[in-house]
């Protein structure tokens, strides 16, 4: 008798109507984790929102071979009071061995949901997943702000879940395959009693310049920036290098930056080529969502500070005595 | 109207002190030795949000903790800042809990509390995530067993008019707008208010607040299947310290110097410098 076959499902996020980009990067990893756990192991989709069925196809071309698709002018915004019950009874129905979740702002908060509602585990904010020996996932989970790693299981209940951070997995290239997609049967949602929570809006504001997670050069800044109009110059460099300016928490408190461009265990993961770090410390905070990154290149004025153990380049001077000079020095002339 | 409000509280280490985190390497353990206890940074946020409302609404403050015995102290603290009452969740069998296993002691704690009070809560607040785990999954699955309208990552709340509360939750670039009605499960965001300052009065005050101790017998209604190591689906393997350790090349000479050899680096990195 042959095995049961095996499905590892993804949840597509979508963002003002569109599948975000962690989908295709989670059906990327999902298809090397369906060939680690063998033959007859099927990727799958689950996708909510309204107006959708030409996005569901999208997801074929990386892989997924069936699409459960919730489509209903209710879904068009997210609320846990219609998109968890869909998710979880979806799940109770088609038994996914594996389900994964983008860590994004609702993917963070949807995953475990659905996990306390199935009664089952779910890894937070993954770093890498793998397959082990007896055919279980396998999550590695930072924790202490990235100082330690742990490996995490659910070896007895299923699905085993997973939220992994947006730029955490490569997109491969597309392959499409043959797609079947099935339509949820959505009226229940009307009986929903959802008086007690209501999206009324989503506001975008997206951040100015290129996003951080395109760009080949980040020019990151710390606290020790000090002030706000070193933080322009810091704005000037990244510009001038056609790249993109990120930041520590403290600038975002210092209210030099926007939280948008904050890098770390609460802000976003980060592989650019270089990374000129200005006036930071080296928190483990900010270090797990850096230290993917080429070159790392590092201004501080305390010749200790843990960012230099990190570096492939350790300059030990004040903000002042280097950033005007190198903005100046990379300044596009005409 | 008045509110009633609970706070889900966690100690901490101290997140300056992360460097001193270490594993060992036999028993492959945690060992934070020498790093002090604090409150969770961001559940101060969750605390200073409680305290407004009671202070703008009426209602009280209850703060909980799943813990072990030494949190009192930090629950003290807590108490100090204004809450009304502490209890703490303290057992063995409560010990080695994941998220799952954790929102569901809360909620037996929180389920045994409004019993003694004879309310319901208005308002379950978390912080969004804690400082040494991080996973944010606690706020969402305690709004799952309550089974209450959950939000995460709550930056603003304000009331609007007699009973309808707004909302605002962050976002990728952004953040989305609610209307929520009590009650309410909310993982606040350290934005949400900034925690005030403990007073000498407030310290002397907390001394005879209610702090109250329960273990697993007290929570008579919690089924052993959804508690500590044993009722977690999610189980710990291997732990490891990162090595993230680069050679660093120390750059010297004039600022001038340092600034040429970098503009090389960057250029020999395909990046086009003044054009
Ligand atoms: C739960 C939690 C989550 C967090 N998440 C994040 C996160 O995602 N991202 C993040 O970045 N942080 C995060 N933090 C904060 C983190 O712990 C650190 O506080 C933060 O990364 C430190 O930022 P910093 O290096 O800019 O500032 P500091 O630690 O203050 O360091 C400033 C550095 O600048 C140097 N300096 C000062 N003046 C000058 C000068 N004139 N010239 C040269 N050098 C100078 C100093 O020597 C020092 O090393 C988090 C904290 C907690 C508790």
């Amino acid at each position: 008798m042959s095995e049961k076959s095996k499905k590892i499902w993804v949840h597509a996020e979508v963002v003002d109507g569109k599948i975000a980009n962690v989908a295709f990067e989670l059906l990327s990893k999902a298809r090397d984790l369906a060939e680690a756990m063998g033959e007859g192991t099927e990727v799958e989709a689950t996708l909510t929102g309204s107006g959708l069925e030409k996005e569901a196809e999208r997801l074929a071309e990386w892989g997924a071979k069936a699409i459960y698709l919730a489509d209903d002018p209710d879904l068009q915004m997210y609320s846990p009071l219609t998109f968890i019950p869909v998710l979880a009874e979806l799940a109770a129905k088609h038994q996914p061995d594996i389900y994964l979740f983008g860590a994004t702002a609702i993917g963070s908060t949807l995953g475990p949901a659905v996990a306390a509602r199935l009664k089952t585990g779910t890894a937070a904010h993954c770093i890498d997943l793998r397959i082990n020996e007896e055919k279980k996932l396998v999550a590695l989970v930072p924790s202490f702000g990235g100082k330690v790693i742990g490996e995490i299981l659910c070896p007895n209940k299923n699905p085993q879940m997973a939220s992994v951070k947006p730029g955490i997995f490569t997109k491969k290239d597309p392959t499409p395959v043959p797609v079947r997609i099935e339509k949820l049967d959505t009226s229940f949602l009307k009986k929903l009693d959802a008086r007690g929570l209501k999206p009324v809006n989503v506001v975008r504001r997206p951040p100015a310049g290129l996003p951080l997670n395109e760009a080949d050069v980040v020019v990151c800044g710390g606290f020790g920036v000090g002030s706000q109009e070193n933080w322009h110059l810091l704005e000037k460099l990244a510009e001038y290098l056609g790249g993109a300016t990120a930041c520590t928490r403290p600038a975002v408190d210092e209210g030099w930056t926007d939280e948008h461009c904050m890098v770390g265990t609460s802000g976003q993961s980060i592989r650019p080529k270089v990374y000129i770090g200005f006036g930071i410390s080296g928190a483990t905070h900010h270090i797990c969502g850096m230290n993917e990154s080429g070159v790392v290149i590092s201004v501080n004025r305390d010749a200790e500070a843990p960012i230099f153990e990190v570096s492939d380049v350790r300059i030990v001077a004040e903000v002042n005595s280097i950033l005007p000079l190198l903005t100046e020095a990379v300044k596009p002339k005409f | 109207m008045a509110y009633n409000v609970v706070v889900c509280v966690k100690p901490v280490p101290d997140p300056k002190h992360y460097d001193k985190v270490t594993i060992d390497p036999v028993k492959k353990t945690i060992t934070r030795t020498g790093i002090p206890t604090l409150v969770n940074p961001v559940d101060k946020s969750a605390i200073e949000l409680a305290l407004q409302l009671r202070e703008r609404y009426g209602g009280s403050v209850v703060v909980i903790s799943m813990a072990p015995p030494n949190a009192d102290e930090i629950l003290r603290e807590v108490l100090a800042m204004g809450a009304d009452e502490a209890y703490l969740l303290s057992d063995r069998a409560f010990g080695g809990a994941d998220t799952l296993a954790t929102s569901y002691t809360l909620y037996h704690g929180i389920k045994k509390i409004e019993a003694a009070k004879g309310f319901s809560f208005d308002f379950v607040l978390c912080g969004s995530e804690s400082a040494d785990g991080a996973t944010a999954q606690v706020s969402s699955q305690l709004g799952e067993w309550l089974g209450s309208p959950h939000l995460w990552n709550v930056f603003e709340l304000e009331g609007t008019s007699e009973e309808a509360f707004a909302l605002k939750t962050k976002m990728e670039n952004g953040y989305m707008e609610w209307v929520g009605y009590t009650p309410l499960v909310l993982g606040v965001a350290r934005e949400i208010r900034k925690p005030r300052f403990t007073s000498i009065m407030g310290i002397m005050k907390a001394k005879n607040k209610p702090l109250t101790v329960w273990g697993r017998a007290d929570l008579s209604e919690a089924e052993d299947t959804y508690l500590g190591l044993a009722g977690s689906p999610t189980q710990p393997g291997e732990i490891f310290s990162p090595d993230l350790k680069r050679s660093g090349e120390l750059f010297t000479g004039t600022s001038e110097e340092i600034v040429g050899r970098v503009v090389t680096i960057l250029r020999s990195n395909g990046v086009v410098v003044g054009g």
